[in-house]
């Protein structure tokens, strides 16, 4: 829940209109004729830079069979190219003193390299490369594959709490591609083959699907000129997205028990909410924001105080909700119970907390105090590049405009205490709800641990 | 808009504990002293000089706690940290008591019970927290430099520091959670394994013990307990503030001297125990019920300011610490598909940290994984780094330091290590000029001096049973 509750507030501090201290620097845009969108965030305080390119693909494009496909097919884009061999692409950012790395989910896949402010063009060169001439090697690939099986082993089978929402989403999504998991299901990577990341790659891995973002230490009119030289060669590709496997209406509560080696039980609820871009009225991802925050928005918000500190039925709690995402998606609650509780007492808790959200409006000083962490939270950010390059990249990946940056805090800001009733009420109703429980089962440490053993030096096990 | 668990999943393992979390912010349940720690490892690890490597003033507030402050004019806040060296080696028989007593901190302080104080600071927009990790306690808060905020805060955190409540029904709720959360590491391979590591590693040092305690310690503080540990080490002269943020100098020292004013002067704690190197080799195999087997393998490695610091650190990063270009990452994940992760690092400490290794494979290739762990030491041990592998290395350290101190958040946590481990002011300015003088020679030499592969604690968790028990027959 930790991994909950830290996303949700990043939400919240995400997208927030500067201060009137501070203008935030312009953001410029280009497109090439191929297409590639680039978006240009000068800052200079510090002589780095972060380049990001974040390509429209992700688990939510993947259909059954091949679940997990974007993820490998992203460990992939690290194992060699026509020009570079596999880890050479690493190898050369790190050489420029350069961090690296990449990310898959739900909507998007996403590259990026922070460099010293004089390195850009390693960046692009890389970047360029791989974006239209990834070698995909029987051999690489099946070597690749067996890490991200491990991967699939270390992040969610042998982590209970992981497991759980894994099955929970699977559960709560009748017909979204959200069920899916981004790493995808375990016998999806058996029969992956390489032929299948072929062509994934060239359906998805072409500029006119990418959105470059550089922000830092740079001169916009230079990056341009430069990305005009590394990109601007490269061939647009046919894009088109899938039809959508829209979630049919929820016809009930849903719930499902997970059974998993486990010390303590964990509740999972989700109530399905839409998304900016199919809410019934605009406001309402925005209410569904502030609401998240009322409950969970630090120490001081609701869940803590009235459900840890207060009756103290929950060890931890926490509320979780973003507005932007490409597909509707869940207002999620999570909690393990405190000593001497059950999971029906924290559910309980939890499901009288949304009926007070429901029956009265919240108080004004909540509300105030939400949007002043929001404010705060928007200086606060300025102080890490990565994360202002990320939101753009987002947005645009998402397939939103990333101008809904700048409307953000006045749309949060504009919610009512009536709006935040009617969304708890329209949205946070049983029918609409699934309920997952991990039922702890004995873990093999239950048996008293061997006692160390001296080796005598370990040439024996070596 | 990171929506719940649904990701994003990342591609290379983050380095552990080196990386930044790509989710910043956000509040941690559970056992807080543990994030605490891990952010405090990032520091000192990897600066070097470029250009504007970050001014450092430095003095004495009245309290006696020695301030270090970096003037950050751009942003319209201020982060601060106060460290005491009061980390869980100063816990004697109470493992936890530490961590518990940092966690208690923001429960209760002054006139104010913990609702009041969460609302204090988040109706200004600020943020707090104290943990301990093993040689440090550390209470953060970062603020919006206007009025009326930053005067909130700075009586907030000096109220804090000082006059902490410790109410007994707080400490009865922070207990119970706190063994709630003790069970759940239990749940964790790595964290079983850790735990255990350090157990074979540090032996009767205090180094051994887990900042987050025992269930039985846990169970057994009292109140006193805690106010005692208070009263001795939350002291002007044991503790070091850092400051960066948009303040001058002016008014640096008078937030220092606020944060501080309500601790008396006190005395440092006498310097913490030698650590004993190993004099065996030793295997624990933790049965657990997992998909995979954690293996991790450790040693007493190095201190803070250890004249083998710089050979160390830049070997390591060659060998274990570069993330998806270290040696480990080629033999075991590049070249063999076994691991999603492996890694080195040295944690330097006041007295010698562990020196570790580690991987995750299913279990039943955890032997052969192991296998390839503990040659490529040797091998790394027996050769030296190439000459390639070395530039490169210098490369990576030396051009990557500007990333290293973008942010007043890195900044910070920089002056809190150089601070409280005396480590000189110009540390910063000399660390990449003292990295281009490292030779091969000089790591291989190192390496042979301070790693020891025949005296390994090893420690591996899962279904591997079967596995550990031929092992151990072998080697007797």
């Amino acid at each position: 829940m930790q991994r909950l509750m830290k996303r949700r507030l990043l939400a919240v501090l995400f997208f927030l209109l500067p201060l009137a201290t501070r203008a935030a620097p312009e953001v410029q845009e280009r497109r090439l004729d191929n297409g590639l969108r680039i978006l240009v965030k000068p800052d200079h305080r510090a002589p780095i830079l972060t380049s990001q390119i974040w390509y429209r693909i992700g688990s939510s494009y993947e259909h059954g069979g091949i679940t997990g496909i974007s993820h490998v097919l992203e460990h992939m884009m690290f194992q060699g190219t026509e020009r570079f061999a596999p880890n050479e692409f690493s190898r050369i950012v790190a050489e420029n003193g350069g961090e690296e790395n990449a990310f898959t989910g739900r909507d998007y896949t996403a590259y990026y390299e922070n460099l010293a402010s004089d390195r850009l063009e390693i960046a692009f060169a890389l970047e360029s490369d791989r974006m239209r001439h990834l070698t995909l090697g029987e051999q690489e690939f099946a070597k690749e594959l067996e890490v991200v099986k491990e991967e699939r082993r270390m992040r969610t089978d042998d982590d209970p709490q992981s497991l759980t929402y894994e099955r929970f989403t699977a559960v709560a999504y009748d017909a979204s591609p959200y069920r899916n998991p981004v790493i995808g299901w375990p016998g999806d990577l058996e029969q992956l083959r390489v032929e299948d990341l072929r062509d994934w790659y060239r359906l998805w891995y072409a500029p006119n699907n990418a959105t470059l973002v550089v922000a830092g230490d740079v001169d916009p009119e230079q990056v341009f000129a430069l990305a005009e030289k590394h990109f601007g060669p490269l061939k647009a590709e046919t894009v088109t997205p899938p039809k959508t496997l829209a979630e049919p209406e929820q016809l009930g509560e849903k719930r499902l028990l997970v059974k998993a080696p486990a010390k303590e039980p964990y509740l999972l609820m989700g109530y399905k909410a839409p998304a900016v871009a199919d809410a019934d009225e605009p406001w309402e991802p925005y209410a569904l924001e502030i609401l998240a925050s009322i409950l969970d928005g630090g120490d001081s918000a609701r869940l803590a105080r009235e459900l840890v500190r207060g009756s103290q039925i929950a060890a931890s709690t926490g509320a979780s909700y973003s507005a932007f995402e490409r597909l509707p998606g869940l207002f999620l609650f999570d909690g393990v119970p405190a000593k001497g509780h059950g999971i029906v007492d924290l559910e309980q808790a939890l499901r009288d907390q949304i009926a007070r959200l429901q029956t009265e409006p919240v108080d004004a000083s909540e509300l105030e105090r939400v949007r002043t962490q929001v404010i705060a939270g928007k200086v606060y950010e300025q102080d890490a590049l990565f994360y202002q390059g990320m939101q753009l990249g987002q947005l645009e990946a998402l397939g939103l405009d990333w101008r809904l940056a700048d409307a953000y805090v006045d749309n949060l800001a504009a919610v009512t205490p009536a709006q935040i009733q009617a969304v708890a009420r329209k949205y946070l109703n049983p029918d609409r709800l699934t309920v997952a429980v991990l039922d702890p089962q004995p873990l093999a440490d239950d048996q008293p641990a061997r006692a160390p053993q001296g080796l005598g030096g370990l040439t024996h096990v070596r | 808009m990171f929506a719940e668990r649904a990701l994003p999943i990342i591609h290379g393992q983050r380095q552990p504990r080196l990386a930044k979390p790509l989710f910043p912010a956000g509040r941690g349940v559970g056992v807080r002293g543990a994030c605490l720690a891990i952010l405090l490892l990032t520091v000192g690890l990897a600066p070097g000089a470029a250009r504007a490597t970050p001014e450092i003033q430095t003095w004495q507030a009245p309290s006696g706690a020695r301030v270090l402050f970096v003037a950050a004019p751009d942003l319209p806040m201020v982060d601060v940290r106060v460290v005491f060296d009061a980390g869980s080696a100063r816990d004697g028989e109470r493992s936890g008591l530490a961590s518990l007593t940092a966690t208690m901190l923001t429960q209760g302080a002054g006139d104010w019970n913990a609702d009041v104080l969460a609302e204090r600071m988040e109706n200004i927009g600020a943020k707090l927290d104290a943990g301990a990790d093993r040689d440090m306690t550390s209470v953060v808060m970062r603020s919006l430099t206007r009025e009326p905020a930053l005067s909130t805060a700075v009586e907030t955190l000096a109220t804090v520091l000082a006059a902490p409540t410790f109410a007994p029904s707080d400490l009865e709720r922070i207990r119970e959670n706190r063994l709630v959360a003790l069970r759940q590491d239990q749940e964790s391979p790595k964290t079983v394994g850790q735990k255990a590591l350090y157990r074979a590693i540090f032996g009767d040092h205090p180094y051994a013990a887990d900042p987050a305690g025992t269930a039985a310690t846990i169970t057994a503080m009292t109140r006193e307990d805690l106010t005692d540990f208070h009263a001795r080490f939350y002291r002007g002269a044991n503790a070091v503030v850092a400051i960066v943020g948009a303040l001058d100098r002016a008014g640096a020292e008078a937030l220092a001297a606020r944060v501080t004013a309500g601790l008396a002067a006190g005395e440092r704690p006498p310097q913490l125990p030698a650590v004993a190197e190993l004099t065996d080799g030793t295997l624990e195999a933790i049965p657990f019920t997992s998909s995979q087997t954690t293996v991790l393998a450790g040693q007493p490695g190095m201190r803070r300011g250890d004249p083998d610091y710089f050979p160390l650190y830049v070997g390591n990063h060659i060998l274990g610490g570069s993330g998806l270009v270290s040696i480990l990452m080629n033999e075991i994940r590049e070249k063999r598909g076994l691991s999603y992760s492996t890694y080195s690092y040295f944690l330097p400490l006041a007295q010698p940290g562990p020196f570790l290794m580690g991987l995750q494979t299913k279990n039943a290739q955890s032997e052969q994984a192991r296998e390839v762990l503990l040659e490529t030491l040797q091998r790394f041990i027996d050769q030296g780094p190439t000459e390639q592998e070395l530039t490169a290395a210098k490369k990576n350290i030396t051009g990557g330091f500007p990333l290293r101190i973008a942010s007043n958040g890195d900044i910070v946590q920089y002056l809190a290590v150089i601070g409280f481990y005396g480590l000189p002011l110009d540390y910063l300015d000399r660390f990449t000029s003292r990295i281009e003088a490292i030779g091969a020679a000089q790591i291989r030499d190192a390496f042979a001096r301070r790693v020891h592969p025949d005296r390994l604690a090893i420690v591996t968790v899962g279904d591997n049973s079967a596995q550990a028990s031929a092992i151990s027959d072998a080697g007797e």
